[in-house]
Formats: structure tokens, sequence, C-alpha cells
């Protein structure tokens, strides 16, 4: 059955691939969506793969590779929605370690604690170190920021970060920005860059090569998804042009503890799944905020996020996999797919 | 009348004026200062938003989320540690005023107290 399904999408593919794509195909593509399935964006055009095709552990030496992205791991909250983080966590690493390549390193896109406490990143370093995949890229989310301003936070994970914590690193080609919006927020607003840090992110972008992928990630979304829930970051437009030129960019969030995707152009937007409670869908409850949901539900609603770099298009397919298997993907069927 | 009737009446006419007396204008619990005050934090946001206490008033504030939230004032007059689900923070004002503050982890809550 896999082959068969495998040789009916790569069919399509082949339509898509001659064709262009038009909606209508592109969510056709969707709806043989998996947790086995890869869509990628490559300059603005879909393109869809069966997962692990190619990769192989070592198939693509130095050219394709993965890594995995883990968010909002809320290490010390303990309430109903779920009263061990720490489990959900460790169910998350266990994933990692069952993918059939080791991730070249992780991204975690932030609210690594709860409350900023000590014990809290302890706990979450403990767990990090039984990770296959040893290099671990943080940005910090506003829970890590709790305490004098982030000030512990930049200690333990902001070495050879500047400002608040932002940072670049280039890795096989692809070129990675580490962004934080979430230090200095102003009364009433969302999410924040700041002219300092958007200073920083036109010098450290200027003369790159335009065929260079970009990766930006940061804690709060930078579309604005829900203003009314704080759910945008009032200044990324500003940074938002500085990567226009670029012919393929991916912004990776998280914080609103759910898939949410969009594609503009060029740019691919995506929020993870949180490792430790999921938040409703926007407007559909009084606030944001922990959700509760049955317990056998709460591991399809908790997750990681897989993305593979294929050299052969210079694109990123972002994989979406829900702690529990549930045969069908929750993620990219449900996801909010909007093209702007 | 009837003496029922009249029992009645007089009855139905005692309610009235006493609905009267209930219904007439006096300072609602909005506006009228007290020297403690209470404000919520509830699903995202302060209740009542915009309180109003005389001067050397506190207010408490208190956290019912399931989320940790810090109420700091816009002009740096006071700010709270972060406080988790149940915890408290309490100012007194001494100075007459309005006092916007905000929660800096989710700066989309906002409220103001009215010292006067």
């Amino acid at each position: 059955m896999p082959d068969k399904k495998q040789d009916l999408i790569d069919e399509k593919l082949q339509d898509l691939n001659n064709d262009g794509v038009d909606r209508r195909g592109f969510l056709k593509c969707m709806a043989w969506a998996g947790t086995g399935l890869v869509w990628s964006m490559s300059g603005g055009i879909p393109v869809s793969r069966a997962f692990a095709k190619g990769m192989e552990k070592g198939a693509h030496k130095g050219a394709d590779f993965t890594f995995v992205q883990i968010s909002d791991s809320h290490i010390g909250f303990n309430k109903p929605a779920n009263p061990d983080v720490t489990a959900t966590l460790q169910t998350a690493i266990n994933k990692i370690n069952a993918m059939p390549h080791t991730p070249d390193f992780i991204i975690h896109t932030g609210d690594l604690s709860q409350l900023s406490k000590p014990s809290e990143f302890d706990t979450l370093d403990q767990a990090l170190k039984g990770a296959s995949a040893k290099q671990i890229y943080f940005v910090p989310g506003e829970h890590d920021m709790l305490s004098d301003n982030g000030e512990q936070f930049l200690q333990r994970y902001g070495k050879g970060t500047k400002g608040t914590g932002w940072y670049s690193f280039d890795h096989k080609g692809v070129h990675f920005v580490g962004l934080v919006n979430v230090a200095n927020l102003k009364a009433g607003g969302m999410g924040s860059l700041g002219h300092e840090q958007l200073e920083w992110l036109e010098d450290d972008l200027e003369g790159r090569s335009a065929s260079t992928p970009i990766v930006l990630f940061a804690h709060i979304p930078l579309w604005t998804i829900y203003p009314d829930w704080g759910w945008g970051t009032d200044d990324s437009e500003q940074a938002l042009s500085y990567v226009k030129r670029f012919g393929s960019v991916t912004v990776l969030n998280g914080h609103i503890h759910q898939i949410m995707q969009k594609v503009e152009g060029k740019v691919s937007f995506h929020t993870a799944m949180s490792t430790a409670f999921p938040q409703p869908a926007p407007g559909t409850a009084p606030s944001a905020g922990p959700m509760k949901v049955p317990a056998d539900q709460l591991q399809r609603v908790l997750g990681i996020t897989d993305v593979n770099y294929l050299v052969s298009g210079r694109s990123l397919a972002v994989v979406d996999s829900p702690l529990a298997d549930s045969g069908s993907s929750a993620s990219l069927s449900e996801s909010t797919l909007r093209r702007g | 009348m009837t003496t029922a009737k009249v029992w009645f009446t007089s009855i139905a006419a005692s309610v009235v004026v006493a609905m009267l007396f209930v219904a007439s204008p006096r300072v609602t619990a909005n506006e009228q200062p007290s020297a403690a005050a209470e404000v919520k934090i509830d699903n995202f946001s302060f209740g009542p938003q915009t309180i109003t206490v005389p001067v050397g008033a506190t207010v408490t504030w208190t956290n019912h989320d399931d989320i940790p939230h810090t109420i700091v004032s816009t002009d740096g007059v006071f700010k709270s540690k972060v406080r988790d689900t149940d915890e408290k923070f309490s100012y007194t004002f001494t100075k007459a005023g309005t006092y916007s503050y905000f929660c800096s982890v989710h700066p989309k809550m906002t409220g103001t107290v009215v010292v006067q």
C-alpha cells in the first residue's frame, strides 16, 4: 500500500512541477497527508514527498539534513491541563530519539520554564541530556524572562548572543537566526523585537546571497495571528522586509501551543505544538491559556516538528508529529494554511 | 375595599416604597471609594479593569488564572513579582492620580487605578 501511495504521490508531483500549483491541486496533495508526508516550500511552490525518502542515515552526507523544533515545555507547570509536563517532554525526546535519522540539532522556541525558576531550567537540561541530538539552540519565551528580565536565561543559554539573546549561525549552507521578541514588552502591545535587534538583523543579512535559505526562529509568532490575545509581533514587518529578497525563508515560532501555518510569497510561517499543554484556537475561548482536554487526547495535541532541508530544492520541509501517533496526522490536516 | 384588598394594597404599597428607596440614586458600588479594593485576574484580564479608590487605599490583585501574571505600572510606580495561581499583590496608593498598569508577561492585559 505505501508503495502505491508513493507512486501516486510522485505522479501528482510531476503534475504540480509541470503545471505550476493551483490551490485545488495543493489541497488534494494535503489530503494525502499523514504523519509520513513531508510538504516543503521551494521558492513559494509547495512540493510533497514521502517522509524519510532519501533521508536514510548518512545517505546525503553534507547535503540534506534535518533538525527538530520543540517548543513551550513549560517545566514547572502542574495544573489540570497537564500535571506532569516533564513526562510529556520526555515522551517528545523519546520520539526524537526513535527517528530513523539523528537530527543535526534541536531548536527550542521558548517557554522552556513556567516561572523562570532555576530548578525548572535544571530539570529541562537534565531531560535534554538524553536527546540523540547534542546541539540545542534556544530562544526565550516570556515565561523565561520572569526573574530579572531574563538574566538567568542569558547566563544559561545566552553564550555568544547579543542584547536580550539574539544570534545567528550557519549550518550546511542554511542561515539560521534566533530572535527574541519577549523582552521589554509595552502595555497594550504584542511581541516586540526592538530597534537594536532590528538593526542587528539588517546588518546580519546584508551581503548574503539571495539563494541562501534563511530560517528565522522566535517565540511569539512573527505574523499576526490574533491580536486580541497578543498572538503577533508589533514590529515584525520590518524584520520580514529584510528577508524579502531571499529565495527561501522559513519562520519557526511557538507560543500559541498549536500548529498554524501561512505562506506568503517565498516565506513560510509555522508555529509548533507545545510539549506541555494545548491552547484554544483563536477566539474559541474567553482567553488564551492552558486548555484541558480528555486525558487520552493529551498526547495527540502535543508534539514536535521535524524539519528536513532538501538540497535539491534548497527547501525546508516541515513535518509535525503529535506525541501519540494516531495513524493519521492530526497536525497537517487540521492546520490552518493560508496563502498570502 | 374588602379587608383582604386593603391588606394586599398596603403590602404592595410598602413594597413599592421599599423598592423606591433601594432604587433611589446613590453612589453605586463602582463609584463608591473604599479603603481596601480587590482586583481579580481571570481569563487574562483585570476585573474590574478600572477601579476607583480614595487616597491611602490598598488595592489587592489576586491571580485566578492557571498562568502566572504580573502587575506593573506603566510609569514605574509599582511592580509585582510574578504571581502564580492564587498568589496576591498589594499596593497602597498614597497619592491621588490615575495609574495605568499592565501585565508585563501578557501586555495586552491592561488596567487602571484611579485614586481620588
